[in-house]
C-alpha cells in the first residue's frame, strides 16, 4: 500500500545520493485514506447490522451475505471484462453489498438480492467507469431496479412473512400501516427499532449511533444529514401545523420511521454521488428531505427516501456548478 | 486550540487550512551559532524577485566583508554583499533548489575573518535603541534598506526597499510583522525572536516611521510561548502592539494574516497596500534595523537545519552563499535513512539533491525528512468526498482545478478560477487518496497562461 521507491544504505558514509526528490507537500495527512474511509463506513454500519440481525435473524444475515458476495462477484467480473486493475481491495463494492442487503426487504427472495446487486455494481458504477465515476448511488439503482421489477416482493407484502419467529415482521412496515391502515407506531418502537421495515432502517437509535460516529470522523460530511432531516423536519411540521394527521401521524414519526436516518446518514452521504462544498452538500440534503416528504405525503409510495437520493444524485453536477466557493479576496 | 484575539479587529485565524504535525521540536531548543567560515561562498546573481544584479567584481579581485558586490539600476532588484572577506574567483554558473539557473559570484575566502561570538556580536550585539526613529528621514530609511540589499527573508524574496516606502498613493495604517513561521519543521524565526527581539522592535519602528504607518503588529502563533514572551518585553513601552495567532498552516501568508489579525480581506492579486497594511518578516525587521542603525549590509541570516535525517538539528548564523553541504556537514551529515532534502519547509519547500548549491537570502530553513516522514499510501481515484474544499485556504475546489488539468480543460480550470491557487498543499496534504493536486494544479496553470499567450 505504500509507495516502494526507496534506495537502502549499505554502510560507508551517508551521502546525498540516498535522496529521491519530490513535489510539495512532502508530507501528507494519513487520518484519513480511502481504505479507512471505507472501514470507517463499516465500523458505524456495526449497530445497524447488529439490529437487523437481532430482528430478522437469518433472514438478514442470508440478503447482506447474497448481496455483500454478488456485488464482490460482479466487480471482480465487470473489471476483468473490461481490463481494469482489480479494485475489490477498495472496499467499496462491500460496502454497497451492504448497503444494498440492509436496503431490500430480509424475506425477499434470493433472486432478488442476486439481481439488485449485479444492477447495482454493473449498471450502477462499472458502466461509468468505476468508483469515483459513477452519477447514481450504485445501491440505490440496484434497489430502483428491483423495486419496478418485482414489485411485488418489495411493496408492502414482501415485508410481511406470517411464519417468522419474531413478532415485530409479521406485523406492516411502519410507513405502509399508516398510509393504507392509519395505523400509527408508538415513538419508542420506531426509536429502538421493534418494527418491520429494510433491515437496515428499523432501528432510529442504531442508525443515529454509526451516523454520529461517521460525521466525526469526518467520512461522512455532516451537511447533508443536517440539511436531510433539517427539511424532513421543517416540511413535516409545516404538515402538522397546517393539516394535523388525524390519527396522531407526526414530524417526529416521519424523521425516525423508514428510511429517513439510514438514508440521511448511510445513503445520501456516499461521496462519489453527492456535491463537493458544504454549501452544495447541505442543498443536495436538503433537496433529498424534500422529495421524500413530497413522495411520502403524494406519491403512490409510502416510503420516498430511495427516489428522493437517486433524483438529487442526477442534478449534483449542477449543484456543484451553482455553488463553486468564491476565492477569497474575489471581489 | 481556539482562542479570540482581544484588541484586535481579526478573530486570530482564518477559515479553512490545515494544521500538520509542528515538529518543532526538533531544532526549537537549539541557540542559534555562528557556522564555521566556509573555503569560499557563492553569490546568485538573483537571489530575489526582480531583475538580477550585475557583477561589480572582477575575478582574481579582493573584497572585504561587507563590501558591494552586485547591484542592478531596476528599481525592483537587491544588491549584494560580500559576506566574508576574500577573492573574486571566475564567474561560476548554479542553479537554485527552485530550479532557477543562473550566473553567480564565486569568493574564495582569504585574510582576517570576523567569525564566531565576534561576528554574533556584530550581527546581533550593540544598543537597539526604540525612541530614534524619529530621527531617521523616512526616504533615508528607504535608501539605507535598498543598499543593504535586503529582501523578504520570509521565502518570497521580494526587495524590502520597494515595501517600505513612503507611499502616497495608498496610505498604509498599519505594519505588520510576520513571526508566524506556520511551516511544519522550522525554527529560525522563532530562534530569532527568543534571542534577538529587540533589532525586530527597532526594525519594526523605523519600518512603521518610513511607510507612516501608526500601529505597529507583531504576530506570532500560539505555539511559540517564549518567543511572544521575549517580543513582549522587547516591546514594552514602545507601543507595538503583539497578536497571538491560532497555530494553523498557512498561518503565516500574508493574506491569511492580514484576515486572521485585521480582519481585512487583500484583494485577489492585489497588494497588502490596497488594504492599508505592509507585512514584514521577523527577520527582515533586524535586518532593516541593523541596516538603518548601523549602516551594515544584508550579508548574513539565521537558517534552521531540522528534521529526523539530520544528525544534529541546529538553527545557523549563516554566511549568503554557502553550500547546503557545509551547513549539513557541520549539522553532523545526513542520518542512513535520509529520503528527501528541502529547501524551505516541507509543505511548500523545494526538494533537491544537489548539496553544492548555495544558501540565498530567502533561504529559511532545510528540512530533511526520513522515509518514515515521506510515506505516505498509494494514490487511489477521486471518490469526490471534498475534503480538499474542506480544507483550501483560498477557498477554491482543488478536485476540480485537478480534473481540468488532467482532462486539459482550460475553461473549467478558469471556471473554478484556478489563478486564485496559491499552493498551499493544503489540499495535497489532506486528500484521502493521496491525488498530487498541487502537482496537477501546477500543470492546470501552465496550461491556461500557455492557452493565453496563443490566442
Amino acid at each position: 500500500m505504500t509507495t516502494t521507491e526507496r534506495k537502502e544504505h549499505h554502510g560507508g558514509p551517508v551521502t546525498e545520493d540516498l535522496v529521491i526528490v519530490g513535489h510539495s507537500p512532502h508530507i501528507s495527512s494519513n487520518i484519513l485514506t480511502t481504505r479507512r474511509m471505507m472501514l470507517d463506513v463499516m465500523i458505524s454500519l456495526l449497530p445497524v447490522i447488529a439490529m437487523a440481525l437481532y430482528a430478522f435473524r437469518w433472514h438478514a444475515a442470508k440478503q447482506m451475505l447474497i448481496c455483500v458476495v454478488v456485488c464482490l462477484s460482479a466487480e471482480a467480473l465487470f473489471v476483468r471484462l473490461r481490463n481494469k486493475p482489480f479494485s475489490l481491495s477498495d472496499g467499496s463494492a462491500a460496502i454497497t453489498g451492504f448497503i444494498l442487503g440492509l436496503s431490500l426487504p430480509a424475506t425477499a427472495p434470493a433472486f432478488v438480492g442476486v439481481i439488485a446487486s449485479l444492477v447495482a455494481i454493473g449498471i450502477g458504477k462499472i458502466i461509468f467507469g468505476g468508483l469515483g465515476m459513477n452519477i447514481f448511488n450504485p445501491a440505490m439503482v440496484g434497489r430502483a431496479f428491483v423495486m419496478i421489477a418485482f414489485a411485488g416482493f418489495m411493496a408492502a407484502s414482501g415485508y410481511e412473512d406470517a411464519g417468522l419467529m419474531v413478532d415485530a415482521i409479521s406485523k406492516a412496515t411502519p410507513l405502509n400501516a399508516f398510509k393504507q391502515m392509519g395505523v400509527v407506531t408508538p415513538i419508542p418502537d420506531l426509536f429502538w427499532g421493534l418494527t418491520n421495515g429494510c433491515p437496515g432502517e428499523i432501528s432510529a437509535l442504531a442508525c443515529w449511533a454509526g451516523g454520529i460516529y461517521l460525521c466525526l470522523r469526518r467520512t461522512a460530511s455532516w451537511e447533508i444529514p443536517a440539511g436531510m432531516i433539517f427539511t424532513a423536519g421543517l416540511l413535516g411540521g409545516l404538515t402538522d401545523l397546517i393539516s394535523p394527521s388525524p390519527v396522531g401521524w407526526t414530524v417526529i414519526h416521519h424523521l425516525l420511521s423508514g428510511a429517513m436516518l439510514f438514508g440521511a446518514f448511510f445513503i445520501a452521504t456516499d461521496p462519489v454521488t453527492s456535491p463537493l462544498s458544504p454549501i452544495g452538500k447541505f442543498i443536495f440534503g436538503a433537496g433529498v428531505g424534500a422529495f421524500t416528504m413530497l413522495l411520502r405525503f403524494f406519491s403512490g409510495y409510502p416510503e420516498g427516501v430511495m427516489f428522493a437520493v437517486l433524483l438529487m444524485n442526477a442534478v449534483t453536477p449542477l449543484i456543484n456548478s451553482w455553488t463553486i466557493p468564491k476565492t477569497m479576496g474575489e471581489t | 486550540m481556539s482562542l479570540r484575539l482581544k484588541g484586535f479587529a481579526g478573530s486570530g485565524t482564518f477559515p479553512r487550512g490545515v494544521h500538520p504535525p509542528e515538529r518543532k521540536h526538533f531544532s526549537n531548543d537549539a541557540p542559534i551559532e555562528p557556522l564555521p567560515i566556509p573555503e569560499k561562498v557563492l553569490l546568485p546573481l538573483q537571489q530575489h524577485i526582480g531583475a538580477p544584479c550585475k557583477p561589480l567584481v572582477e575575478p582574481k579581485q579582493l573584497v572585504s566583508y561587507g563590501e558591494l558586490v552586485g547591484k542592478s539600476e531596476k528599481l525592483i532588484s537587491a544588491t549584494l554583499h560580500a559576506p566574508v572577506a576574500g577573492r573574486i574567483q571566475k564567474m561560476a554558473v548554479t542553479t537554485l533548489p527552485n530550479g532557477r539557473h543562473m550566473q553567480a559570484i564565486s569568493i574564495k575566502v582569504e585574510g582576517d575573518q570576523l567569525e564566531g561570538d565576534a561576528l554574533m556580536e556584530d550581527i546581533f550585539g550593540g544598543d537597539w535603541p526604540t525612541d530614534i526613529a524619529d530621527r531617521y528621514d523616512p526616504l533615508d530609511i528607504t535608501g539605507a534598506i535598498a543598499e543593504a540589499g535586503i529582501v523578504g527573508l520570509g521565502g518570497a524574496a521580494f526587495p524590502t526597499h520597494v515595501k517600505i516606502v513612503p507611499n502616497t498613493m495608498k496610505p498604509v495604517d498599519t505594519l505588520l510583522v510576520n513571526g508566524c513561521e506556520c511551516e511544519p519543521y522550522l525554527t529560525a524565526d522563532d530562534r530569532l525572536m527568543r534571542e534577538a527581539p529587540r533589532p525586530i522592535v527597532s526594525g519594526a519602528l523605523l519600518a512603521a516611521r518610513s511607510i507612516n504607518a501608526k500601529t505597529i503588529i507583531i504576530s506570532v502563533e500560539s505555539n511559540k510561548a517564549e518567543a511572544i514572551e521575549a517580543i513582549r518585553r522587547a516591546a514594552a513601552g514602545t507601543g507595538i502592539k503583539i497578536a497571538v495567532l491560532t497555530t494553523k498552516y498557512p498561518q503565516g501568508s500574508e493574506r491569511h494574516l492580514i484576515k486572521a489579525v485585521l480582519n481585512r480581506i487583500m484583494p485577489l492579486g492585489g497588494l497588502p497596500a490596497d488594504v492599508g497594511v505592509v507585512v514584514n518578516n521577523t527577520a527582515t525587521m533586524a535586518a532593516v534595523a541593523r541596516a538603518v542603525i548601523k549602516g551594515k549590509p544584508m550579508t548574513h541570516r539565521v537558517v534552521c537545519v531540522t528534521g529526523a535525517g539530520i544528525a544534529h538539528p541546529k538553527n545557523l548564523l549563516v554566511p549568503i552563499g554557502a553550500s547546503y553541504r557545509h551547513l549539513i556537514d557541520h549539522c553532523g551529515g545526513l542520518t542512513s535513512d535520509i529520503a528527501r532534502i528541502i529547501s524551505g519547509g516541507p509543505m511548500m519547500g523545494f526538494a533537491f539533491t544537489d548539496l553544492s548549491m548555495p544558501i540565498t537570502k530567502g533561504t529559511g530553513g532545510v528540512t530533511l525528512l526520513t522515509h518514515e516522514d515521506v510515506k505516505h499510501s498509494n494514490e487511489t481515484t477521486c471518490i469526490r468526498c471534498g475534503r480538499c474544499v474542506d480544507v483550501c485556504p483560498m477557498h477554491l475546489v482543488p478536485a476540480k482545478l485537478a480534473q481540468a488539468a488532467k482532462f486539459r480543460n482550460i475553461a473549467l480550470a478558469e471556471k473554478y478560477n484556478i489563478a486564485g491557487c496559491m499552493e498551499s498543499g493544503c489540499c495535497a496534504y489532506i486528500c484521502p487518496a493521496n491525488i498530487p493536486l498541487v502537482q496537477l494544479i501546477r500543470m492546470g496553470k501552465a496550461m491556461v497562461a500557455a492557452d493565453k499567450k496563443n490566442t
